[in-house]
């Protein structure tokens, strides 16, 4: 953790970075008491004020996460587009709610308010790569595949 | 680009010129391309920064994040002081917008370029590139684009072997639209949540750590470096007397070829719903669009000939806003689309003021009544009534803007809502 925050100027100013930065290195995706802690003591602030920019923001997580993060596009276009029926029929595939994480710990269902995919709406992301112009079967085999290929690993 | 090849021939493109023709990770490529080419010349010529301003005064250039503010004014209105900041807002939000990532993926030394000119401007010599953390490839093209940038001397110390200094940082947001508010991303950038200011002051007064600063959207900078190169009188062949240039409009929708496309300002909706959208597919009818994303306004089919320019929208009770245009057909119903827009305004207020954090709670639940079929005709007076207290005593616009679709929604399409009133026996809820 040391390191990773040394590679940020001690200032307020980065605290949204270092955030990022403590949220990716964590196996769960999300940040931990420890870290924030640590964060706060690295840029000289109090814990409250790192408390307050880490629970405002939608990207973070105070609780554990998968290890991919799904966000579903919710935008009134992605909508139109059948988003509501797709976020169900992806929750059914991955046996869990929206919000929640599968059992064996691989993946987590969140929704994004835009993902600026208009153009392929729907559309979702899995961790930074980005899938549009989804129908049910193409979201289930681009998750299946990014599962597959952990399991190779 | 998903573009068809008949509709790229009547396209103007000024900022994406250069977008899909070159490998946006190569420096050499955006060089041949022209890239930094206006910051040589103003830097060779010592043209007064004064003059940089006057002359995108001149363009006419308005603002192309939404609100269409006079740039070269806004540049002089930076007040004065030792440490000054540039800020490119690329913290794109707004639903159906999605301009501002192909500029950055296709283009980001443009953009660079743009915040260089607006800091020999006006006298800055930081800059920061706040894009939403969610453009993952938005933010490792401008990172590498910095970074080459940095490494061939076109930032630094000594831009180009002169006197001019300017550096560049990248800030990933975290998911908060409200960022995309000027004085919630200067506050994002300062580490906290992202509450906006109340205004004034202005950022040109007091902006990032109190420093006078300006804060441009990524299309308004992409525009700079070729008004600066070719001059204001070559920008004001395109596009309208009050809105001069070009826009990057998102046609999206109800549209045989959803996509991008980069015209001339003033073009008429219908062009851009059937030229270049290629049109309503199927046997469905053109019912109508929300133009600007979730703060625009809904129009109907007699809007189809209103030029597409800040003012004839306004005039048409419309917004241009980011130059969203997400088209309707007839089998959706407009109180369906609403519903989704207002639940987008109760999920991102960030909860500071009052009006707001309430009133888009309650917005959010008329709105889910009214669709399911339990309103009343009360709530759609409820409806307009809130948003317009909203309107009026919200701290930001992220507030004060639900009453554009709202009232555009009922004016154009209120049989919409008295269909789905008429579903149930109109007993008063309240």
């Amino acid at each position: 953790m040391k390191k990773l925050l040394e590679k940020h100027p001690r200032s307020k100013d980065s605290l949204l970075d270092i955030l990022h930065e403590l949220q990716d290195a964590e196996p769960t995706h999300h940040l931990s008491d420890g870290a924030l802690r640590a964060a706060a003591e690295y840029v000289g602030i109090p814990l409250a004020e790192v408390v307050s920019a880490a629970t405002f923001y939608t990207m973070y997580s105070r609780t554990p996460r998968g290890k991919h993060v799904i966000r579903m596009c919710e935008s009134p276009p992605c909508h139109l587009a059948g988003a509501e029926s797709l976020l169900k029929a992806v929750a059914d595939h991955l046996g869990i709610e929206l919000g929640g994480t599968t059992s064996d710990g691989s993946m987590t269902l969140e929704t994004s308010s835009c993902l600026g995919l208009c153009a392929e709406a729907p559309a979702m992301m899995i961790d930074d790569r980005t899938y549009g112009s989804l129908t049910k079967e193409k979201a289930f085999s681009a998750i299946d595949e990014v599962r597959r290929s952990d399991a190779k690993k | 680009m998903p573009r068809s090849s008949d509709a790229v021939g009547r396209e103007t493109r000024i900022v994406l010129e250069n977008c899909g023709r070159i490998d946006p990770e190569s420096l050499d490529q955006a060089v041949a391309a022209g890239a930094y080419e206006a910051i040589a010349k103003v830097l060779k010529d010592v043209t007064p920064p004064a003059e940089v301003t006057a002359e995108v005064k001149r363009s006419g250039l308005r603002g192309r994040g939404g609100a269409g503010f006079p740039t070269g004014l806004k540049w002089s209105f930076t007040a004065q002081g030792d440490t000054k900041y540039i800020v490119c807002n690329a913290d794109e939000g707004e639903p159906g917008t999605f301009k501002d990532r192909l500029i950055l993926e296709g283009d980001p030394h443009r953009v660079l370029e743009g915040m260089m000119l607006a800091g020999y401007a006006v006298g800055a010599s930081k800059g920061y590139v706040y894009i939403r953390g969610e453009y993952a490839l938005s933010i490792h093209r401008m990172g590498q684009a910095i970074a080459d940038a940095r490494h061939a001397g076109y930032l630094g110390e000594r831009v180009l072997g002169s006197d001019f200094a300017f550096d560049v940082e990248l800030k990933k947001g975290a998911g908060a639209y409200v960022c995309g508010d000027e004085t919630a991303l200067l506050e994002s950038i300062e580490g906290k949540r992202g509450y906006p200011r109340i205004k004034p002051p202005y950022p040109g007064s007091f902006g990032l750590h109190g420093k006078p600063t300006v804060v441009n959207n990524v299309e308004t900078l992409a525009n700079v470096p070729p008004i600066v190169l070719r001059g204001a009188e070559w920008f004001r062949k395109h596009g309208t007397e009050k809105s001069p240039g070009t826009k990057v409009f998102t046609v999206f929708g109800s549209v045989r070829r959803p996509g991008a496309v980069e015209t001339e300002m003033g073009v008429p909706l219908r062009m851009l719903v059937e030229d270049f959208g290629g049109g309503v597919p199927g046997r469905k009818r053109f019912k109508g669009a929300l133009i600007g994303g979730a703060a625009g306004a809904f129009v109907g089919v007699d809007a189809l000939d209103v030029a597409m320019d800040f003012d004839a929208l306004k005039e048409h009770s419309a917004v241009l806003g980011s130059g969203a245009v997400l088209v309707l057909d007839a089998s959706v119903s407009v109180v369906d689309v609403l519903r989704e827009v207002l639940h987008f305004f109760r999920h991102e207020t960030c909860g500071q003021c009052a009006p707001c954090r309430l009133g888009t709670a309650r917005l959010s639940e008329i709105i889910g009544r009214i669709a399911d079929g339990q309103g009343t005709r009360g709530d759609i007076d409820l409806l307009r009534a809130v948003a317009s207290m909203m309107k009026d005593t919200s701290l930001c616009p992220l507030g004060q803007s639900p009453i554009v679709p709202i009232a555009s929604a009922l004016n154009c399409f209120e049989d919409d809502f008295t269909a789905r009133i008429g579903q149930v026996a109109p007993a008063r809820r309240h």
